[in-house]
């Protein structure tokens, strides 16, 4: 398949880049020890955690703790952050008046404010109030985060569709609601793939900010891991390639829809 | 019907006014607001600390929150909960921003994290008896040995001075050598990494993490001892919760006393340190 062809080509001119870099830091660069085999057991190993828990198995490393935590944070905002989007981007067009105002107050105080204060406010204080977990706090702040974004690209990608389109679909007798959900969505679904997938790219290594309410996430573990080893280029390079993994799936998977949904073009 | 309603609304608001402050608040209610209490209700003692500070708490490859604050947070556990009570002790490892906020806002007890007693930091918290003192010290290249001597002989033009951002290093850099070039980085390593490469002049940090450093680089650095400023550390807890502050000062001497301070500081600051040298030589 062309597609699986393309994907790795661009993989393989990522890995050469990557090497080039490496290249460039060992032979030209600062005089600097390179300590690669301690970064497999920050990935896994296998053995005893520490002497309440010694069963020896396969276990996570300090990294791959991080990662799953990143994943796992990122995964849950992209889901919510579509929902949310998609209501918010809908009721951006909405003819009443206060539905529309309401979203597009929703929208400029979420993308005009640091994410990093989002996230102090939902986890310090309606967190607080709520008691909700550090984790459920992170998901919320991001998911709400990543909505605002999501429904500019929604409301665009409506706007985008050729109002004949709707005008057809209600001749024929649909209503609104059913001439959005038939007609309008699919249409502006294949359009808005593209910077969808730009802006959850973001969102994952947005993610990172995440470790100061308590979440040890992979930028985070990372960060500890170089405080206590100090092979701060072996693990940041270490670190930007896990980032790289999930990005780099998110993107071919968003190619791959792309290229499904093309087919009925 | 209506005006009834809101004549009683704005008594009741007017009413809570007056009685609100006068109300006497009772010892008893003092001990039960405390965050001792809650612990030992919750049967769990919660940990802030940032696991980025050797050797004060640190996290190793497998990903195990460890150090010398740990070790006293376990002896806390057992303390409180008699023995197995360190597995009741919960670790949260949380970013230093968040920190204060976090203790504030009731998500740990307790701040176990080596951390600075500032007089302006006590407005917010309150501190335990200090259970540590470290000053700030400087790590200089071998080569500069004899060049530099004190941090006034750095307090020159040109010198360049690395630390970690928002430190005490930082600060005191600012105030005692104004006319070195200070230059910050995310990281304490990435500092001593400049020191040791020969790019920077000299690093500044708190004394057991240039101990380490030193230890670490000993072919191309050296460390400064004589420490510049007076740091106490101790343990920060909510404001005004005296009873838990008469429990932690009790155990503080208790510890001290009784011989398993001087165990847990021959661990941490000499056994650890020759450790992490000698992991580094191989």
């Amino acid at each position: 398949m062309t597609f699986n062809k393309r994907s790795l080509i661009t993989l393989g001119i990522l890995v050469i880049i990557m090497g080039y870099i490496y290249y460039f830091f060992t032979e030209k660069g600062i005089t600097y020890i390179w300590h690669w085999e301690r970064i497999p057991e920050m990935l896994f190993y296998h053995g005893p955690k520490s002497a309440d828990d010694p069963a020896p198995r396969l276990r996570m490393g300090i990294l791959m703790i991080g990662f799953v935590l990143t994943l796992k944070i990122s995964l849950f905002s992209i889901v919510f952050g579509i929902f949310i989007g998609t209501v918010v981007g809908i009721a951006r067009l909405s003819h009443e008046p206060v539905t529309r105002r309401l979203a597009h107050a929703y929208v400029e105080l979420i993308r005009n404010t640091p994410l990093l204060v989002q996230i102090y406010i939902i986890y310090f204080f309606v967190g607080s109030m709520l008691r909700l977990s550090a984790f459920a706090a992170g998901t919320a702040a991001l998911s709400i985060f990543a909505g605002a974004y999501v429904a500019e690209i929604v409301r665009a990608g409506i706007q985008s569709i050729h109002k004949g389109q709707m005008e057809a679909a209600r001749s024929l007798g649909m209503n609104y609601a059913q001439a959005m959900r038939y007609v309008i969505l699919p249409q502006a679904f294949k359009r808005i793939i593209p910077p969808l997938a730009g802006q959850f790219i973001s969102l994952i290594k947005d993610s990172s900010l995440v470790s100061v309410i308590a979440l040890a996430d992979l930028m985070f573990q990372g960060q500890q891991a170089v405080a206590r080893t100090y092979h701060a280029f072996e693990i940041y390079f270490t670190v930007a390639f896990l980032y790289l993994v999930m990005t780099f799936t998110l993107s071919m998977a968003t190619q791959y829809l792309e290229m499904r949904l093309a087919i009925s073009d | 019907m209506r005006k009834i309603l809101i004549v009683f609304l704005t008594l009741l608001f007017v009413g809570s006014y007056f009685v609100g402050p006068a109300m006497a608040v009772s010892t008893e209610e003092i001990t039960k607001a405390s965050a001792l209490e809650e612990i030992i209700k919750r049967g769990e003692l919660w940990v802030g600390l940032e696991a980025g500070y050797q050797p004060f708490e640190m996290q190793d490859e497998k990903g195990n929150i460890v150090g010398f604050d740990v070790d006293m947070a376990y002896e806390m556990g057992k303390a409180l909960f008699g023995e197995g009570g360190e597995k009741k002790v919960k670790l949260i490892n949380t970013a230093w921003e968040g920190i204060i906020p976090a203790l504030m806002t009731h998500k740990f007890d307790i701040i176990m994290s080596g951390m600075t007693i500032l007089q302006s930091r006590n407005l917010k918290v309150n501190f335990c008896e200090p259970y540590y003192y470290i000053g700030q010290c400087l790590l200089i290249h071998k080569k500069d040995k004899d060049k530099y001597t004190h941090y006034r002989d750095l307090n020159k033009k040109g010198v360049i001075v690395t630390s970690k951002l928002g430190v005490t290093g930082a600060f005191t850099a600012e105030k005692v050598m104004p006319n070195a070039t200070l230059r910050l980085f995310k990281t304490e390593a990435e500092g001593a990494l400049q020191v040791a490469n020969g790019v920077a002049d000299a690093f500044i940090y708190d004394e057991p993490q240039v101990r380490v450093f030193a230890a670490m680089y000993r072919d191309k650095t050296v460390g400064i001892f004589e420490p510049i400023t007076y740091e106490p550390l101790a343990w920060a807890i909510r404001k005004g919760d005296v009873d838990w502050l008469n429990w932690l000062n009790n155990f503080l001497a208790q510890v001290r006393g009784d011989g398993r301070w001087e165990k847990c500081k021959q661990k941490w600051f000499v056994d650890y340190i020759i450790e992490v040298a000698g992991k580094e030589k191989k």
